[in-house]
Formats: C-alpha cells, structure tokens, sequence
C-alpha cells in the first residue's frame, strides 16, 4: 500500500525550536562572538580568533580553579553518596516516621541557594555564628574568612547539608521498590546484612545512584551561589572555583573575550564528562544483560 | 533433620486480634515428622503461605511454640533455622552468574570451595542448565529463573526442611511434571523433610505420602491421598479433593439409615444421634446410574475423556455422579448410593459411625 507522506508534523517542532533558540542558541553564539573577539566597547570589535582560548588553556589560574573544582567535586562525591546510602538505609520503610523523615530530608533541598549560603556564613561566624562561637569556646581554632582549610571545610559540610538528601531521597525510592520477596530469600539464604546490601539492594539500586552520582557531579562541578555567599572564593583564592573564577573575570574584571572562552570550555567540559559518564552507564546496563 | 512440632500455635496480622475471625491461622497442633514429604493443600487465602513462613521464622507466631526436634526456635531467626524456601515467584540475584546463584546458600556457609564446586555441578545438571552456568542470571526466563530459585532450595544437603511455596506456578506443563518428579527423587535419595504448598490437588496427591488440607485458617484433615478421598473429615476435604467434589445432601440420621425426604437410604454403618446441620457426603464415584434406584433428573452429561460426568439434580440439591466408559445414561435414569462409600457430618465435621458390621 502506497503511505502518504505527509512532514507538516514538523511544523508543531517549531515554537520550541524558536524558544530554544532565544533563550539558548542565540545567547550561547554571543558568547562565542565574544571569545573570538576583543572589544573595547561601543561594539566594536576586533577579530583575535583563538588567542584568548590559547591564553586561557595556559592560564595557571584556570588550572588551579579547574584543580580546585576537581577536588571539590570529589571530596562531595565521596562523601554524599555512601552518606545518602546509608541514610536511605536506615530510615524507616513505613508508617508516620517514613513520612516525617521524608519530609525532614527534603527541607534542605526547598531552600534557596544564596539563603543556604547566608545561613552557613552566619553559623560559621566566630563572633555570632552558633558554630563558629561554640568552635571557638571550645577551643579550636577555627575562622573560614583566615584559615583556607577551615573555609574548605565549611563549604564541602554546607554542600553535604545541602544535598545529601538528594542523594538519600533518590537511594530510599529504589530501596523501596525491592519486593519483600529478595529480603525473606536471603534469610533463608543465611546471607550476611553485607550480602543482602552487595546483591540485592546495590544493583537494585544501581539505576537511581548513577543518576544521582550524575546530577550531583554536574550541580558540584557548577557550584557558585553557596561559597559565594559564605566565602567569596577566599581566602585568597582558596576557595574560588571554575564559577566564582569565571565570574570575576567577566564581571569583576570586565575581560569579556578569556571569559567567553574560559565558558566555551568550562561548558564542553561539563559536556565531554556527561557523556563518557552516561557511555559507561549504558554500557554497564548492557554488560550486565548478557 | 529433624522433626517439626508445632504447639498450640496460631497467628494474626492484627495487633490486637478480638475474634476468631481475626486470625490467619487458627490455633493448632501439628508434628511434621522427620523426612516426610508433605503436601499443603487449600484454597489461596487459608493461611497455606503464613504457616511455612512461621516453620521458615520469616513470620513470628502471635502464640505458640515451633519446634525443631527437641530445639525451641520460636524466636529464632531464620537463618539461624538452616532451613530452605522456594517461593512463588522467581528470586535470583540478579548480578550473580547462574552458578555464583546456586553456590550462594553453601559459600553462606562457609563450605570449602571443592565440595561447593560439586555440589553446584550436580543440581545444574538436576535443574537442566549446566550449560548455563556461566551466564548472569538476569535477563533469563522466568521459568529459567525459577528453576534456579529451586536449585538454590536444595543446593544445602544439611537442611532440616525444604519449604515449597507453589513453586511450579510459574513454570510451562511439561516442565512441571519432570521437576516434580526430579523433587520426589531428591525425597527418596536424601530424605529431607519437605513441604509443598499447593493448590492444585493433583500436584498435591502426586507429590506428598502425607496431605494436609488447610481451610480458613485451619488444618481440617491429615492423611494419605486415600484417606482424604474416601473419608474427607470434613465438606470442605470432600468438595476440594476430587473432580468432580463430593455430593453433599441433606438428610436426617437414624441408626444405620440416612433421611432424605422420604426416601431412606442405608447407611452400611451406625451412627449416634447427630446435632447441627446434618448431611451425607458421597463421592460421585460411588454414585451409580442404571434404571434402578432413586428418581432424579439429568441435567447435562460432560465427556471428560476416560469417563463420563453425569450433572444432575436430585431432590432439588445439584449432584454429580461418574458414568463409567462403556456405559450409557438409560431412558429412565434411577441412581443408587454404594452403601459403604456414605460419609456422614454434622456441621461440616465428619462423625465417625459407632459400629461398623464387619464385613461391610
């Protein structure tokens, strides 16, 4: 029988293909004007062609902000998934005290980015702040706005406040959705509490973690609002990641060709880590079918 | 091995259970002994699944005491039990090889590495899949996956009970028959307790020496697959086991005579005097149909192959009866009752006759 060939339907693609423009195409193609340019002003501007992503790629304080992000998103890695698996664990599987914990987990989760960051910058205060007096009663030596340890410190305990419970929340629904069935099996099974989390709860499990190690990665490696606040990328620089470097150099400095650059990268970055991530998950889903 | 008593156990899901009504398993006494292979018979709902998990620990009773041998494991915890359960559907874990599955139960113990290495190569070959041993058990078959389930259940040859909670639900006819006969081998060769939980009644009687029928919460009979057909203890044995149930009427008892408005029918036995809600119980085996007897009316007559089914109606009360091969429904059908084969309740409950003639 002969189809009709009929692509009108195309046409229902188009107001999106328009937003997406505006709101992302077109900005992104500025940016890119700007890195390929330098400009004084009055929109003039001159043609530099990749001057400004060569000097950028041998720029030591990009390394050190891209070193600095690396080891940030690590350390939060390391510590909010194991952390939001043990919670997820731990917590109860019904009744009013599910609810309640769910509730409590979310809360950190519902507050706005620069309010979590005035929170931790007020608590951290040594002459105010509820933990950095008590720190100091105690007699420790503790000043985020001093000690660069402290204040890396600081912000990797805010993040983890922050979103640990993603972390947990995503880690609970999975457990959640294992049939009683695997459990009562491996009792019968005589399977220590180490087997049952190895073989039935962790690949169970496997689905929501890599998504949450994946939302996680890429919220950590863009963080800029939380150590803004408390910080401000200091002491020195001890603090100033890829974010908090890219907007000083675009707005604080007003060089607008590296920093259009520097994003260019920053993004295809971001970009390149996502997919070999999401490579290796699909790729480990279709190992473990065979 | 060994023996499982259980005394004077019952159990609610409630956690304050007012009445009768409430409980999942009604107070009972029960001995399981010791390498018998048993069969859990009744209607899905009448407590089959929360009385193997009470014996397996993965339920704790609201009352009562379990016991292996002279051991009180009441509030032991199942892995503590040494005891082995196949479920209704499939559990295998899903990253594990098919072997690293059915080793599990073993390396859980502590099992050295060559006699495990065996042992797994035996049940494959029993299950039928040492030639895939080597793949992950995800991505197989259900049937595949449940075979591995069974594997699993009796990989352990130190167990003292194997639990089955109709296994074979999920695997195809022809599949069902050979695992059951390969699970009555296992009985025979290593003599472990087992308990089947079914409710079909032909896996039931073709699996088990011994047949316990549940109902409501109840076990209502203990007894070969005999015993159950010929003396169900109670209507529910007799309608439940055989195809079609026993016919069950009405009837009023004097001595060695049963009342059926008006017609009396004897008995071959003699009976005290009943209270309640009195009935006889025949089977429609021993229903007989020639141009002699009681008038009733044929409602219709079901070819089931080797034998015929005759659906009637007699004395208002529906009632069935099996027309050997060979012969035919007569032009003015009567029915008779084999004498012998009547069985008598009061209440639901079989009563045993006084005096049985000899010879009879």
């Amino acid at each position: 029988m002969e189809k009709t060939q009929n692509n009108k339907a195309w046409f229902l693609v188009l107001p999106v293909l328009v937003l997406v423009a505006f709101s992302a195409v077109l900005p992104l193609m500025t940016v890119v004007n700007y890195s390929v340019n330098d400009t004084f002003g009055n929109n003039e501007f001159f043609w530099t062609g990749l001057e400004w992503f060569e000097e950028m790629v041998t720029s030591d304080r990009l390394w050190d902000a891209f070193g600095r992000q690396m080891l940030f998103s690590g350390i939060i890695l390391l510590i909010q998934i194991p952390l939001g698996i043990f919670i997820a664990l731990n917590m109860p599987k019904s009744g009013f005290w599910a609810s309640f914990c769910l509730v409590l987990m979310a809360l950190p989760l519902l507050i706005p980015f620069n309010v979590v960051g005035t929170i931790w910058q007020i608590f951290g205060r040594v002459d105010i702040g509820l933990l950095g007096h008590t720190l100091a009663a105690m007699g420790i030596d503790y000043n985020y706005t001093n000690d660069p340890l402290d204040a890396w410190i600081t912000v990797v305990v805010m993040d983890v406040w922050h979103w640990t419970s993603l972390v947990a929340l995503l880690c609970y629904a999975g457990l959640q959705s294992i049939p009683q069935a695997y459990y009562q099996a491996a009792r019968i099974d005589q399977a220590t509490r180490w087997s049952v989390f190895r073989y039935i709860e962790l690949p169970k499990m496997k689905g929501v973690l890599l998504i949450a190690i994946l939302l996680r990665f890429m919220d950590s490696f863009m963080i800029y609002t939380e150590p803004f606040v408390v910080t401000g990328g200091g002491p020195g620089s001890a603090t100033t990641f890829l974010s908090i470097d890219l907007a000083k150099m675009a707005t604080g400095q007003f060089d607008l060709g590296p920093a259009a650059a520097f994003s260019l990268m920053y993004f295809l970055v971001i970009l390149l880590i996502s997919w070999v991530f999401y490579t290796v998950m699909v790729n480990m889903d279709r190992e473990d079918a065979k | 091995m060994s023996r499982i008593t259980l005394s004077n156990l019952a159990h609610s899901y409630l956690a304050n259970p007012a009445s009768d009504a409430d409980f999942a398993l009604k107070q009972m006494d029960h001995v399981w002994d010791d390498g018998g292979a048993y069969a859990l018979l009744g209607a899905s709902g009448c407590g089959k699944t929360t009385l193997l998990n009470i014996i397996s620990g993965l339920v704790r009773p609201s009352q009562g005491r379990v016991l292996f041998g002279d051991r009180d494991v009441t509030d032991a915890e199942t892995s503590a039990r040494n005891i082995a359960q196949v479920f209704q559907f499939p559990v295998v874990y899903d990253t594990m090889t098919v072997r690293d599955n059915l080793a599990f139960p073993l390396r859980n113990r502590g099992m050295d590495a060559a006699y495990i290495a065996r042992r797994v190569d035996q049940i494959a070959r029993m299950i039928g899949m040492e030639d895939r041993l080597n793949r992950k058990a995800r991505g197989l078959t259900a049937d595949a996956k449940q075979k591995i389930s069974l594997g699993r259940g009796m990989v352990r040859e130190d167990v003292n009970a194997i639990l089955f909670d109709e296994p074979l639900t999920v695997i195809d006819p022809h599949m069902k028959w050979e695992l059951r006969t390969q699970l009555k081998d296992l009985h025979r060769e290593f003599g472990h307790t087992m308990i089947y939980v079914t409710h079909d009644q032909t896996e039931a009687l073709t699996f088990a020496q011994k047949v316990v029928v549940m109902h409501e919460g109840r076990v209502v009979q203990m007894g070969t697959p005999e015993e159950l057909f010929e003396t169900p203890a109670h209507t529910f044995v007799g309608y439940f086991i055989g195809s079609p149930g026993m016919n069950l009427l009405d009837a009023e008892i004097t001595g060695s005579e049963a009342h059926l408005q008006g017609v009396s029918v004897p008995l071959g036995a003699v009976y005290g005097p009943t209270t309640g809600r009195t009935q006889i119980g025949i089977r429609p085996d021993y229903v007989t149909v020639s141009d002699e007897g009681l008038p009733f009316t044929v409602k219709r007559v079901e070819d089931v192959g080797r034998h015929r089914i005759v659906r009637a109606e007699f004395q208002g009360q529906p009632l069935s009866a099996i027309l050997p091969e060979g012969s035919s429904v007569p032009a003015d059908p009567r029915l008779g009752f084999a004498a012998g084969k009547i069985n008598v309740y009061a209440d639901d409950w079989r009563v045993q006759p006084t005096t049985v003639p000899g010879g009879a």
